[in-house]
């Protein structure tokens, strides 16, 4: 039943490549978050601005354009550099932006706008006693961010994180279109090979739901550690 | 001014890509991408207004099946549905003799179907949340002042409802012009699409795709400050007098 006409192995590794991409792409997304909620409430000028002008840019144009825009420009704008390293300095240096990477990129590009929202309410609801408690007792930033910031922050920000995480999942299905073979592409391929849609969109629609429900368990899991010591909610 | 005049004379004149021709492909993908996410919109709030109020039922047999129906539209890629519904509407036995065939066989209706369902699903979801956050109070008066199930419905709870929805209604509407992106992956020649045939015709990805990233932005700036302005008109009894 698995075999689904020989395309079985293949729509298997596209899920695991599906899932990679999802996973490395929460994980930049939540780097990049951390970073531009940072610099938002920093008391540079410049930074502030920035952050701004990415948080609103981003969110303000389809991912679909902003992937195509990195793949097929990142590509172009790479050669550019290496054919100029080349001229130059006469390295042979060259890149391919492979699809796996430009979808990374982009995606967790993408959801670092997103995130950094979230992170900068999450931050925002830190009650500033415990900060300054964290430096009576001699605490260094660092250490305050590591033990007193983040810990509480993240209790405010995983009902966020959880909902950007699922809204991520669906945008990996993109990278299909710029030529990376998750399992959309696979499927895709496979119906339009076989006339038989619904063999492959059936299961790959399923494995979504599936990813999604599990992902959803696991947050509640985490809500419930992160809330320890908040009396239920 | 003439410096004005001739700087800009000079960037047209230099410029192969942003001709006549070119900017009509983008205004026909503006068009399409318009009346698809307008369309979609429309049909999705009148789907959506019956749903959410099945989904509130407190009889399961109504509310199950309209969850279930959410659950998947929610929880599964536009990108997925829309190929189910783009590949798959053959499949459907006997479509191709009735007068519908010659709509479906072109990409634009599949789209709109695959759009269609996905909005109103999220859209139930947005009024259900809305339909349950009423206050007790307006309904325990439309109930003393003798109000049936449906006049109550009609007059006191689904006018504040809206108004509840309006927000998070508003960003359904631009993550529905944002999604509507991927209309291009069925050769529909929407915005996105008519940047990617410029990208390919000139091979200029920076010209072709930052261009239309502008439009986008700036349609979503304006339905930002649309549904700003429906809010403050709307929800004004609710602001802190003065």
């Amino acid at each position: 039943m698995l075999d689904l006409h020989g395309y079985g192995p293949r729509l298997l590794e596209g899920a695991g490549v599906t899932l990679q991409l999802a996973v490395l792409s929460l994980a930049l997304a939540i780097l990049l978050g951390l970073a531009t909620a940072s610099a938002r409430m920093s008391r540079g000028w410049l930074l502030q601005r920035l952050a701004t002008l990415y948080t609103t840019v981003i969110r303000g144009v389809p991912d679909l354009v902003l992937m195509m825009l990195l793949f097929f420009g990142g590509q172009m704008a790479l050669n550019v550099i290496t054919d100029a390293l080349y001229d130059r300095f006469g390295v042979d240096w060259y890149v391919n932006l492979n699809a796996f990477a430009a979808g990374v990129i982009t995606i967790g590009f993408i959801f670092g706008a997103y995130m950094g929202e979230t992170f900068r309410g999450a931050f925002m609801a830190v009650d500033a006693g415990q900060i300054e408690a964290g430096k009576a007792y001699g605490m260094s930033p660092w250490l305050v961010f590591r033990r007193i910031r983040f810990p509480q922050m993240m209790r405010h920000a995983l009902p966020g994180i959880s909902n950007n995480w699922m809204v991520l999942l669906k945008t990996t299905a993109l990278v299909s279109v710029i030529g990376l073979s998750d399992m959309v592409r696979v499927a895709a391929e496979a119906s339009r090979a076989t006339h038989e849609p619904f063999t492959f969109l059936l299961p790959v629609a399923a494995a979504y739901l599936l990813i999604a429900s599990v992902s959803e368990w696991l947050f509640a899991w985490l809500q419930k550690r992160y809330n320890i010591g908040f009396g239920g909610h | 001014m003439d410096v004005l005049t001739t700087w800009f004379h000079d960037l047209m004149a230099g410029n192969a890509i942003f001709t006549a021709q070119t900017i009509g492909y983008y205004w026909d993908g503006l068009v399409t991408t318009t009346q698809l996410v307008f369309l979609s919109l429309v049909i999705g709030l009148v789907l959506a207004v019956p749903l959410a109020i099945g989904r509130s039922s407190d009889r399961r047999w109504i509310s199950l099946p309209i969850y279930v129906y959410t659950y998947v539209f929610r929880g599964t890629p536009l990108l997925i549905q829309l190929y189910i519904i783009y590949y798959g509407v053959v499949f459907f036995d006997g479509i191709q003799e009735t007068f519908l065939w010659p709509m479906l066989r072109e990409a634009f209706y599949p789209a709109l179907i695959a759009f269609t369902l996905n909005t109103a699903a999220y859209t139930t979801e947005i009024f259900r949340g809305a339909i349950k956050a009423t206050a007790r109070g307006e309904i325990e008066a439309a109930r003393a002042y003798g109000m049936s199930d449906s006049l109550m419905m009609r007059r006191i709870i689904l006018p504040s409802a809206f108004r509840r929805a309006l927000p998070a209604y508003g960003n359904e509407v631009i993550f529905m012009l944002h999604a509507s992106a991927i209309a291009s992956v069925v050769t529909l020649m929407d915005l996105t699409g008519a940047a990617r045939f410029i990208y390919a015709r000139y091979y200029a990805p920076f010209e072709a795709f930052l261009f239309v990233a502008a439009i986008y932005l700036c349609l979503t700036f304006a339905i930002l400050y649309f549904f700003r302005w429906l809010e403050k008109r709307l929800l004004a009894h609710l602001r802190p007098q003065s």
